[in-house]
């Protein structure tokens, strides 16, 4: 009898993983569809400062960055914040330019909807975030976004 | 000449490369929404000369200095006053000389008129003021201007200003309480 018993456990049926592939091909395909690729490799450091009142960026596509922050290798380029764009740091002259080739690469329908969001670390100071601004209101770029992490309800 | 039969290829090791390339795709996925503060920035001023005359009353100024202090119209005060300040300001007084003018306007999306307050913020801030103080001054004023939408959709249509859907509830409430910050053209006072 219990010789019987023991026999019948032993032989646990292989599970069939021939679906596995496909399963595995369905998780592949959602992430290469979700993926944005990282475009640039920041170069300065950027703690976000917190807001509340803050809106979504729809359309990632009609969005340029301007990153402000202090260079992450301090010990060769300081701890004052630097401007970056694309792949280099910046300076607050270059931004006409950059924003005229941000729109050079925009469908002419789009390009009256482009955002600029600036990407600026909470402890830089508002002198050079100023000038930027005024480089992009002479640019014409006047749709800006102050990025922000959303968070901090302090009531 | 006999038939081979086709050799069946072994699939076993596809499951392998479809992780490998999950895995790959996982890594480099960054699913962040970028969220933010929108503002538009007012075209350039041909004319540094011609400055617009407004009223004392319809403005509230609200300065920063280089060590993070306020001053509210004159007087120093904290960020968690500014809010109710602000509100208080862009709200109506019948009667009250002290604060901003007001007139009535035809808001053709909402139907009805109303009056419309004259009042401006005017944000000022110094070039040694840090970034962070200026988006909490942002936000606490973008927070006044959201909570007086609200009260308005929830007085006109029972529905937080979020909750809208139709679109013209939503530019008719936009219209009659725009955010009227205004951002003085920076000056060089000197001295960091």
């Amino acid at each position: 009898m219990s010789r019987f018993k023991t026999k019948k456990g032993k032989g646990s049926p292989a599970i069939n993983t021939s679906s596995l592939p496909d399963i595995i091909f369905m998780l592949l395909f959602f992430f290469m569809v979700t993926t944005v690729m990282r475009e640039v490799s920041l170069k300065v450091k950027l703690k976000l400062p917190q807001a509340t009142e803050v809106q979504k960026l729809e359309k990632k596509s009609l969005v340029s960055y301007i990153y402000i922050g202090p260079p992450v290798k301090s010990n060769l380029y300081g701890t004052n914040s630097r401007i970056q764009l694309n792949d280099t740091f910046a300076n607050v002259d270059d931004i006409q330019e950059f924003v005229a080739k941000e729109r050079e690469d925009r469908d002419e329908a789009d390009k009256k909807f482009i955002t600029t969001s600036l990407k600026v670390d909470g402890i830089t100071k508002m002198g050079i975030v100023t000038d930027v601004k005024q480089e992009l209101r002479k640019a014409g770029a006047l749709k800006i976004n102050y990025s922000t992490r959303k968070g901090r309800d302090k009531k | 000449m006999a038939k081979r039969a086709a050799p069946e290829i072994n699939a076993g090791s596809m499951a392998d490369i479809a992780f490998l390339l999950l895995i790959f795709f996982l890594v480099t996925t960054t699913m962040d929404v970028d969220t933010g503060i929108t503002r538009k920035l007012p075209p350039p001023v041909e004319n540094n000369d011609e400055d617009i005359d407004v009223k004392d009353r319809n403005v509230l100024k609200v300065l920063i200095n280089s060590h993070d202090r306020l001053l509210i119209d004159g007087k120093p005060g904290d960020v968690s006053q500014l809010k109710q300040i602000a509100i208080d300001f862009m709200s109506i007084h019948p009667g009250d000389e002290s604060y901003p003018e007001f007139e009535p306007r035809m808001i053709e999306e909402l139907g009805l008129e109303r009056d419309m307050s004259k009042g401006i913020i005017s944000l000022k801030n110094d070039r040694g003021t840090s970034y962070d103080m200026y988006i909490t001054v942002q936000n606490e004023l973008a927070s006044a201007f959201n909570q007086m939408k609200d009260e308005l959709s929830q007085q006109l249509f029972g529905l937080k200003y979020a909750q809208l859907i139709d679109q013209k509830k939503i530019k008719g409430i936009n219209k009659a309480l725009p955010v009227r910050i205004s951002e003085a053209e920076p000056e060089d006072i000197g001295g960091n």
